[in-house]
């Protein structure tokens, strides 16, 4: 996977002397962290690792065959298939949105992969299909089951994050597998894909054992094109590989609220990537003093406002030889001040999300059940509208004549509804709701379901475990009560400008719901083996007894003569006379 | 006279040797592997089959560490013991109690994963009639020089191999897929290892060339697991895969020991079964088989100061067939 090949080696057709001077200001690469502590005593770390091309993978005469920073094999995948955007998430754990606040980037457990292919694409599930294929085995994932039957096409939810006003639908694939498990095996390709590998920069705190000892993981893989400027005059590849993880206080701190760099990653910095034309971390210190201290202390302070939220940051630039310091090594050191029991910020509203959503199945036994999702809308005076998408598998079959929406116990109309029903063994559900949301409530979504018999091959080997139904997705243009910054600058941090800011009043979010865990009624796998014995049995005793009693004959056996008699008879053959009996 | 005699040798003598030279380099072509592949196979589900991962992941460190490169290892794991969430040290499987070995590693790479390690996708694995949209490092692209190990554990039985409490294969599928592989010249030498349960009866019926088996007990036997962690709280190897692990520790990249070696490992006073192996289908003597020729990638280099006129390539070809014509039985 060694996509730096030496600048000299130019073979995509343009002249020398001037891809030479042009081939070095064509791609860069920034990397950036944000440490965020969290109000529990846990601490939230967002590392982003973005890499910005300016080149058209679309275009077709011109095959792009020189790579620098962004790696090769993305870069194939994506001219292969026509790919206009790429989002793919690994995720182990479940974000607590009412514990941890809103995450810069959301993501739901198991993999998640969403793609928007170019319009010139003709068989837009063929190339899903073998898009599939190819980056399980570049990220060492399953996501070969991804097929037809889990695969949806929404149409109002996960509009393109970058550049193009898409309307078709068609050309969208959505698809999540939430018993994917992430390990080690899956953070190693991704870590093979940035320019630095794992050797410099921030990602030598990516060690396996200290991130999957936590609460919460999530890797992930974003590719969308991109304006260079605020006119738009030329356009980019941008590719952005995130990974958020929440670090608990109990089992990676023992208990004491206190964080370091060294405890959270095994590891100090001591360099910046060399590749990287800006390397920062941001430690947000917004309650700071009242809370926690900081060390080192450090004169850059950075304001942003992300998630409807001003945030003042301490931002240490790793391109800078002195935050190094003496030792030449940056450890950041974070301590908690005052009663680890006393939490000062109890009563206060603001910090409380504003749109939180949860899922859970109800009902008994193996028949029927009912699933409920719940969604609130915190604000204490705005209503705002909600898109909910639910993706549900054929085999819980929904009555969507029993679909219920209420708010404060009254009946709750949608203004929008898109429903696929689901064909049995193709196709799953597919529900997209405009819901408006009242200030201050709590909405309550119900629709029963039934649910359908396997046929035996169709089960996994450990069908005691249940069967799971991907998270709901609840996306809306939240309120906010800070103006957000509209204004591209190119110096932004990367974590404020991951979704693009429309309008100053409200910003953009995601949440996931819990996954579902349902059991279907499973078969005695053994039950084919014992019909094959009792039935071999009963007809081999019954049709071998039969075919004995019309076949058999029965003769009469003379009982073998004692040694005299058989002499006696020999000598009486030779003499002629009769023999003894 | 004696002079005439003693130009005649000096001139002979560099003729001779150049005859020398090329007799070796014609040996060198026509004998041996060039590349070495590895399919690494754990077939059981459930946590309480720890042991299982932790044996293929100890093989798959040592082939590792020996010189196969991830491209050319197929490793298949049907559980994830790793990141399970009853596992006290997250992304770590341990293979010694008091945790001093983590044969998972930072940098492993995974290529058949839970629900995907079935018996058939082992099998296309093997045969190589996988889906065209397969990614290149899910095959096994080995070719009539490749030298393939193939370290297959689980829960066996007398004649078969469970795979994931749902399926089994048995024996002869076995053969029969060994046998594929060398109708299409799929392998120059293999070297199967099988570590469960009355091993010996997988490589019974195996009838193809050049083919070595080794298995961890006989038939009517059982293979043991070796010690439990409290910690963790299950066992984490069994006795055949841990003493083969001690052994491979010592093997490093320029090491000679030979197969014979490998006989020897876990005799019965430390296993409880009897370790059994199967040389007759192999060409080769097992004493003069390297360990290395199998478990790591070591080509075989001779330096040489003379030029070399290499024989044509017609001609090296049938050199080559007429070599293998005499291996296949018929």
């Amino acid at each position: 996977l060694d996509s730096r090949l030496p600048l000299v080696d130019r073979s995509d057709g343009t002249k020398d002397s001037e891809s030479f001077t042009a081939a070095a200001a064509r791609d860069q690469f920034q990397e950036e962290l944000v440490i965020r502590p969290l109000h529990s005593g846990d601490i939230y770390a967002s590392f982003q690792f973005r890499t910005l091309w300016d080149i058209d993978f679309l275009q077709e005469r011109q095959k792009v065959s020189h790579y620098r920073l962004f790696p090769k094999s993305l870069g194939q995948v994506l001219s292969k298939f026509s790919v206009r955007e790429l989002h793919i998430s690994f995720t182990q754990g479940f974000w607590r949105t009412m514990q941890w606040g809103q995450p810069f980037i959301p993501s739901p457990p198991g993999a998640e992969l969403w793609v928007w292919f170019h319009d010139t694409v003709s068989d837009v599930d063929g190339n899903w299909k073998e898009l599939t294929n190819v980056l399980s085995g570049i990220f060492c994932a399953s996501l070969n089951f991804i097929d037809l039957t889990n695969t949806v096409q929404p149409s109002a939810s996960f509009k393109p994050l970058g550049l193009g006003n898409a309307t078709d639908h068609r050309f969208l694939r959505y698809a999540t597998l939430p018993r994917e498990i992430v390990c080690t095996e899956n953070l190693t390709p991704w870590k093979k894909l940035l320019p630095c590998g794992s050797k410099a920069g921030l990602s030598v705190l990516l060690k396996s054992e200290k991130l999957f000892h936590s609460s919460f993981h999530s890797q992930a893989v974003h590719i969308r094109p991109v304006c260079q400027d605020e006119q738009c005059t030329s356009k980019a590849w941008e590719l952005r590989q995130t990974l958020n993880v929440v670090f608990d206080l109990y089992t990676s701190s023992q208990g004491k609220k206190e964080w370091s760099l060294f405890k959270m990653f095994s590891r100090t910095l001591t360099e910046a990537c060399p590749l990287a034309t800006s390397s920062k971390i941001y430690v947000d210190i917004t309650d700071n003093p009242e809370l926690f201290e900081l060390n080192p202390v450090t004169p850059l302070l950075s304001q942003a406002v992300v998630l409807g939220d001003r945030r003042t940051y301490s931002v240490f630039d790793l391109t800078r030889a002195e935050t190094f310091g003496q030792l030449c090594s940056l450890n950041l050191l974070l301590r908690w001040k005052g009663d680890s029991g006393m939490n000062v910020f109890d009563g206060c509203d603001m910090l409380r999300p504003l749109l939180h959503a949860e899922r859970y199945v109800a009902g008994f036994g193996l028949q029927t059940g009912e699933i409920h999702t719940v969604i609130y809308n915190n604000h204490p005076y705005r209503a705002f509208p909600v898109l909910l998408m639910d993706s549900v598998p054929w085999y819980l079959q929904l009555y969507i004549h029993t679909l219920t929406v209420t708010s404060k116990s009254r009946d709750n109309k949608p203004s929008y509804i898109h429903y696929q029903p689901a064909k049995d063994r193709h196709r799953p559900h597919l529900l997209e709701m405009l819901i408006q949301l009242p200030p201050h409530s709590m909405t309550e979504v119900t629709v029963q379901f039934e649910r359908a018999l396997l046929k035996w091959t169709e089960y996994t080997p450990d069908p005691n475990h249940g069967f799971y139904v991907g998270s709901s997705v609840v996306s809306a243009l939240v309120p906010s009560m800070v103006a957000m910054n509209t204004n591209f600058t190119q110096d932004q941090p990367l974590f404020s400008s991951f979704v693009p800011v429309k309008e100053e009043s409200s910003y953009f979010v995601r949440v996931y719901t819990e996954p579902l865990l349902v059991n279907l009624p499973t078969p005695d796998f053994s039950m084919p083996y014992n019909v094959i014995c009792l039935t071999c049995t009963v007809v081999a005793v019954g049709y071998g007894s039969f075919y004995n009693l019309l076949t058999r004959t029965f003769q009469v056996d003379e009982p073998s003569l004692p040694l005299e008699k058989r002499l006696a008879n020999l000598i009486r053959r030779i003499r002629g006379v009769p023999l003894l009996a | 006279m004696r002079i005439f005699a003693f130009i005649h040798l000096l001139v002979s003598i560099p003729h001779g040797y150049s005859n020398y030279v090329e007799t070796k380099a014609g040996q060198f072509f026509s004998s041996g592997h060039t590349n070495n592949w590895a399919v690494l196979v754990c077939t059981s589900r459930f946590w309480f089959n720890y042991r299982h991962v932790a044996n293929t992941l100890s093989v798959y460190r040592s082939v590792k560490r020996l010189g196969i490169p991830d491209s050319h290892i197929v490793l298949m794991l049907a559980d994830d013991m790793a990141c399970n969430y009853r596992n006290p040290k997250p992304a770590t499987v341990f293979s010694h109690k008091n945790m001093e070995l983590n044969v998972y590693g930072d940098d492993v790479e995974v290529d058949y994963r839970g629900y995907e390690v079935t018996v058939e996708n082992f099998l296309r694995v093997l045969t190589g009639r996988l889906p065209p949209s397969t990614p290149r490092s899910k095959r096994l692209l080995s070719d009539d020089r490749s030298n393939i190990l193939i370290y297959l554990t689980g829960h066996g039985g007398n004649g078969f191999l469970k795979f994931q409490d749902s399926e089994e294969i048995s024996n002869m599928e076995l053969a029969d897929a060994f046998e594929q592989m060398w109708q299409k010249r799929r392998y120059n030498e293999l070297l199967f290892i099988i570590d469960t349960c009355q091993g010996a009866s997988m490589y019974e019926r195996f009838y193809s060339p050049n083919l070595m088996a080794l298995a961890s007990s006989q038939v009517g036997e059982d293979s043991l697991s070796h010690q439990p962690d409290l910690a963790i709280g299950v066992h984490l190897m069994d006795k055949y895969t841990f003493y083969l692990l001690e052994f491979l520790e010592e093997v490093h990249p320029a090491s000679q020991a030979n197969m014979n070696d490998l006989f020897k490992v876990c005799p019965q006073s430390q296993c409880v079964s009897t370790p059994g192996h199967r040389t007759d289908l192999f060409q080769r003597d097992p004493g003069s088989v390297l360990i290395t020729d199998f478990f790591g990638s070591v080509r075989k280099v001779e330096i040489t100061k003379d030029t070399i006129n290499l024989t044509s390539p017609v001609d090296r070809k049938k050199y080559i067939t007429g070599f293998l014509c005499c291996q296949t039985n018929l």
